[in-house]
């Protein structure tokens, strides 16, 4: 399938010195929703700029629906909605003028029974008349992602659309996310909650100090790269583990009634036969057994402290 | 060409004006009518004429620029720098918007507003001294021509300034006194030899002297020169406004 947004070897110098992008390649799937995570001053938000316009990239190239975002950029900017960091908005304008306002800079015409979906859509209706500097920040969230879907785009940036908001509302973006999905848009968020990721992502790239450290499709993510840890229950309880089994780097619970077993799924062996093995051997009896797998969150904290 | 990202940001900076009328409009045409009872009344009644014109009505066209420059530089300058300032410029730079177009709806509206205030103002003038304009075609061309040049100059410095402070600086510390010194209450020749001389760098004075001429034919440079400079610093100011996006001057990083 041709991707909806190419880069290649992309890279923002910025005048400062400061090296923001370095050599990034990735390609995006149409109708797909891909999380960047990464820490602060990771480029992010640079990437997510020099796509929509707002950066101008130091080399490197970026095409959406394979056109020049530089050379064709009327056509690229016409199929991006992007939801800034920042809430950045007016004072004085009314919402719904906020989002005419935001359609037309794209070149569309007016049309005011697509605005009003759009603020029901987010809740929006009942403010509709309301100047921008009178709503909450939770409020102006919304109106930024209806600026952003005015136009009705087909590729969405949101740059981390729930800082900042309560949990209510990050769970009604979630169902707006995956709403729009469905509709066929095309999501990129970068975001610092590691559950936004696990929760509405397809796949997730992780970015730090410029560099894009890994794209996997997050289940495979989770697979390829989580840590499991299975917890052996013991019928007795025990106070010391036995000598044999000093070769699996068990941990003993504080009430010595659970062995912990940590194990790389991506090994071939894993080594939890030879465990049980063992452990019958030392002749400890099992009431049960039971394994967890390491979230995202353990995922990216490894790779960003791997990174150096 | 973008007509409808034209026509909303056409429309936000008018709305702007309509908002805030007292200070937009109101009191530039209340700090004219000063100026007139001030050099018209008070000063006027001891001059009679220059370059037999009623001294009143001689500043007219002096008193038109000295508004039509303020109000263009601070229209066009505050319209660009305040999303700058909010952040909200973003939307621009991600919009499907060329320079020009980006231009022609920030520079048009301030171009508009200032006409507004212009017509006002004679309107005003009008009020205190008897007017006739002798060429009402060329009247309104340096009317126009002002009004978007200085737009545009003042859609340079709202990208240039980082702060408030900068935002003002040029039209208090440079506009305002060539303005002055640019024969807006007087005729050059009224100077000594060598004022006259230091007074024809002053690029204003070539717009106030066309412009005067437009209404009684009296001018200190002659006309085509008058319309030469005006069109040349339109050109050097589309120049500079090109430049500043091809290289993302304090826009784009």
């Amino acid at each position: 399938m041709q991707p909806i947004v190419s880069i290649a070897d992309l890279c923002k110098t910025y005048s400062s010195g400061h090296q923001a992008l370095k050599n990034i390649s990735l390609d995006i799937q149409p109708g797909e929703i891909l999380a960047l995570l990464g820490p602060n001053g990771a480029g992010k938000t640079t990437l997510i700029s020099t796509i929509c316009g707002i950066v101008t990239p130091t080399s490197g190239t970026v095409t959406v629906d394979n056109h020049d975002i530089i050379n064709d950029y009327r056509h690229t900017r016409q199929l991006i909605g992007l939801v800034p960091q920042e809430l950045t908005l007016g004072a004085f304008e009314k919402v719904r003028n906020s989002l005419r306002f935001s359609r037309g800079l794209h070149g569309c015409a007016p049309d005011d029974d697509y605005i009003d979906q759009v603020l029901k859509d987010l809740s929006l209706w009942d403010k509709r008349d309301s100047m921008l500097m009178m709503l909450s920040g939770g409020m102006k969230r919304r109106v930024l992602i209806g600026k952003a879907l005015s136009h009705q785009p087909t590729v969405l940036f949101l740059d981390e659309p729930t800082a900042g908001v309560d949990v209510e509302l990050r769970k009604d973006m979630w169902r707006l996310v995956s709403k729009l999905r469905e509709s066929g848009v095309t999501i990129i968020l970068t975001t610092h909650y590691i559950e936004e990721a696990e929760e509405i992502a397809d796949r997730v790239g992780v970015i730090n100090n410029g560099e894009l450290l890994l794209v996997e499709e997050k289940t495979e993510l989770m697979q390829k790269l989580g840590r499991k840890q299975l917890t052996i229950e013991l019928r007795k309880p025990i106070t010391t583990i036995p000598e044999s089994l000093d070769s699996y780097n068990l941990q003993l619970s504080d009430s010595g009634n659970n062995l912990i077993f940590h194990y790389d799924t991506r090994q071939d062996r894993t080594g939890i036969t030879a465990l049980m093995q063992a452990i019958n051997h030392a002749g400890l009896a099992l009431k049960d057994l039971h394994t967890s797998q390491s979230s995202l969150e353990d995922i990216f904290v490894d790779l960003v402290r791997a990174d150096p | 060409m973008n007509w409808h990202a034209i026509r909303v940001i056409y429309k936000f900076e008018m709305l702007r004006t309509w908002n805030t009328l007292l200070q937009s409009i109101a009191s530039p045409v209340i700090s004219t009518s000063l100026y007139f009872v001030v050099f018209g009344a008070a000063i006027g009644s001891r001059i009679e004429t220059v370059e037999g014109v009623p001294y009143g009505s001689f500043i007219v066209p002096g008193l038109l620029m000295l508004s039509l420059l303020t109000q263009s530089i601070s229209n066009a300058s505050f319209g660009i720098y305040f999303p700058k300032f909010t952040g909200t410029i973003y939307e621009i730079l991600s919009a499907p918007l060329s320079f020009f177009e980006i231009v022609l709806g920030f520079v048009g509206a301030a171009a508009t507003k200032s006409l507004i205030i212009g017509a006002i103002i004679l309107a005003t003038a009008g009020l205190f001294v008897e007017l006739e304009i002798a060429h009402p075609f060329w009247m309104l061309t340096f009317l126009l021509l002002t009004c978007i040049t200085f737009s545009l100059f003042g859609f340079i410095i709202g990208i240039w300034a980082d702060n408030f402070e900068k935002l003002q600086l040029i039209p208090l510390l440079v506009i305002t006194p060539l303005v002055f010194l640019g024969g807006s209450f007087y005729s050059i020749s009224m100077l000594p030899p060598f004022w006259q001389k230091i007074t024809l760098f002053n690029p204003v004075l070539y717009l106030i002297s066309g412009f005067r001429w437009s209404f009684f034919e009296v001018a200190d440079v002659s006309i085509t020169l008058s319309i030469s400079m005006i069109l040349l610093f339109l050109a050097i100011c589309l120049w500079i406004v090109w430049w500043m996006f091809k290289t993302g001057y304090k826009i784009r990083q």
